[in-house]
């Protein structure tokens, strides 16, 4: 008898034959396994610019947007407070990196576990979002650079604007609420499928 | 639905927020000196005027930070907004 690997698995893996199935203008992709650090801490202060010079990249400042490297995106929740996003660094490892930077003068958790990513890609994207969310999704407001913490259907997200078209968004959703949200999309999605 | 403004995110529907009651509450500066009626009524009494009445307000389900408001009892409409660093600003 050998012994049995445990596959890792995110919340969103039985709807993958359903979100495949989505019409080519609304196209929902789950991302797995993305490493998120929640980052509290003065940014006025030394462990601010301690972070900065580790990331590489300023700490936004403007409430309801999000910066990226290379490596890493870092979107803003509060005057102090940050999520760090990566999808190629490990959370163990984006976790110790920040908490030598921060040392001490701030707080660094890894979160990775509390929200699941998805992908809302295709023309008829910010219709989908429209029909469960209030902010004014208008590209003239809400373009690359903007994240929003509010509600979509019922489930409390983080959205980001990924292009300046409406057409390509990420969001972060408590894995809690995952499926719910996916059975969501699925659903609004039906309007706009191509037949 | 009524909006209300974030001093952090702006203009956001009032059900991402949560009321906090009265502002301005301040904590006994000798706790264990007040009699029972006293504590009491530090703990339980509130304004409860028609008008503007200084409340706190929390954005629950945006950047969850608390701030205070001037609120109209009467009609719901908020006369100042204001994070809790910044005084409270005069009412008439
Ligand atoms: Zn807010």
């Amino acid at each position: 008898m050998t012994a049995e690997t445990l596959a890792r698995s995110g919340p969103l893996q039985q709807l993958t034959d359903r979100l495949a199935e989505l019409p080519r203008t609304v196209q929902v992709v789950p991302e797995s396994f993305v490493a998120m650090i929640d980052l509290r801490l003065d940014p006025a202060g030394a462990a601010g610019s301690d972070v900065v010079s580790y990331l590489g990249v300023d700490l936004p400042t403007t409430p309801s947007t999000w910066v990226e490297t290379d490596a890493v995106r870092v979107i803003w929740l509060g005057p102090d407070e940050w999520l760090v996003t990566s999808l190629s660094r490990t959370p163990q490892d984006l976790e110790a990196g920040l908490r030598d930077a921060v040392h001490g003068r701030g707080a660094v958790v890894d979160v990775s576990g509390q929200r699941t990513a998805l992908r809302l890609a295709g023309e008829h994207a910010r219709d989908v979002l429209s029909a469960g969310c209030a902010i004014d999704l208008h590209p003239r407001f809400f373009r690359r650079g903007a994240a929003v913490q509010t509600l979509l259907g019922l489930a409390s997200v983080v959205l980001l604007a990924l292009d300046d078209t409406g057409t390509s968004y990420h969001i972060l959703v408590r894995s809690s609420f995952a499926e719910y949200l996916a059975r969501w999309l699925l659903d609004a999605a039906i309007e706009h499928s191509d037949s | 639905m009524q909006l209300i403004t974030c001093p952090y995110c702006g203009p956001r529907e009032e059900v991402e927020f949560h009321y906090g009651g009265q502002a301005h509450v301040a904590y006994p500066a000798d706790p264990s000196a007040l009699s029972d009626e006293e504590w009491a009524h530090y703990l339980f009494f509130r304004d409860n005027p028609r008008g503007p009445f200084a409340e706190r307000w929390v954005h629950a389900l945006g950047c969850r930070r608390w701030f205070n408001a001037v609120r109209d009892t009467a009609t719901y409409r908020f006369h100042h907004i204001y994070r809790l660093d910044e005084p409270k600003p005069e009412t008439t």
